[in-house]
């Protein structure tokens, strides 16, 4: 079992997007759709991809529902900052944001709740002292964006990835 | 084929809607393109597009077919994800790219690349968490 489906949620995950692809749930888009997945898998695994795990599948959906309010309010705040005629006193910059989570998938995630939020860039990630650089298009107060990575999105996936 | 003529009007109105916000934020990125200074200002813009604009024309798309052909119409749902998982490649590579184009240069305005790299001082930043 282990040999034929080493990652089982990504067989899954695959064959839900062969179906959602076909528009289809009839017998033969099915194992079509099985047969895909499984060597999709296979090739996946012949890369040797870093180990991890998601632990609390629930979790990451209460996150994925933060994450789109914040993507929603964080639109409107960079729509705001672009149409404002003024070219005011706003600061942007680069902020230095040290990490606790070292779990590969789950600094993946960060990257890609960091860059879907309008407003904040993942620019560079190093790992010797698990920092990452991101640039803030409103950086007001540094603490409270670093308070916002670490609290709100960093505590989150690594009680989903750790 | 469906025809948009077929649309009834409750499901029309919210449709058009989206469509409105989904191009409005578009084209609020690409002023953003003119309006902020500098490149990685700039870079901000079009993610407003890429997120909550591209999330509103796929949710119209979804209600206008679903009602259309009368069953939910979610292959939307993949371009979503597609778009979640791919914009952060280009985008780390251009600001990346930036990053090191500045350091090269010994701008001031960047900063300076992490001291753990002794070796040498332009080297290739860390790679990033795949």
């Amino acid at each position: 079992m282990k040999r034929w489906f080493p990652y089982p949620l990504l067989t899954a995950a695959l064959v839900a997007m062969w179906l959602l692809l076909t528009e289809s749930v009839a017998l033969g888009s099915i194992l079509m759709g099985a047969i895909l997945a499984t060597v999709a898998v296979w090739g996946f695994a012949a890369l040797d991809p870093p180990g991890g795990r998601l632990k609390r599948p629930r979790a990451a959906f209460a996150l994925a529902a933060l994450v789109m309010a914040d993507i929603a309010r964080s639109n409107l705040a960079v729509v705001k900052i672009i149409l404002n005629p003024r070219k005011t006193e706003r600061v942007s910059g680069f902020l230095h944001i040290p990490l606790d989570m070292r779990a590969p998938y789950g600094l993946a995630t960060l990257a890609c709740i960091i860059t879907a939020t309008p407003g904040t860039i993942w620019v560079e990630y190093n790992s010797a002292n698990n920092t990452i650089l991101l640039h803030i298009l409103d950086l007001v107060d540094e603490s409270t964006w670093i308070d916002t990575i670490k609290g709100r999105y960093e505590r989150r996936l690594m009680e989903i990835f750790e | 084929m469906t025809h948009l003529a077929d649309l009834p009007v409750w499901a029309a109105i919210p449709v058009a809607l989206l469509l409105l916000l989904g191009a409005s934020l578009a084209l609020i990125g690409s002023i953003g393109f003119v309006r902020l200074r500098s490149f990685y200002e700039r870079v901000h813009a079009p993610t407003l597009g890429t997120t909550m604009g591209i999330g509103s024309v796929l949710l119209a798309s979804m209600l206008c077919f679903t009602v259309l052909q009368s069953r939910p119409a979610l292959h939307e749902i993949l371009i979503a994800v597609f778009m979640i998982v791919t914009t952060p490649i280009t985008l780390m590579l251009l600001a990346r790219a930036a990053l090191y184009r500045d350091r090269s240069e010994g701008s001031d305005d960047v900063p300076s690349a992490p001291p753990a790299q002794t070796t040498a001082p332009s080297a290739p930043d860390a790679a990033p968490p795949v």
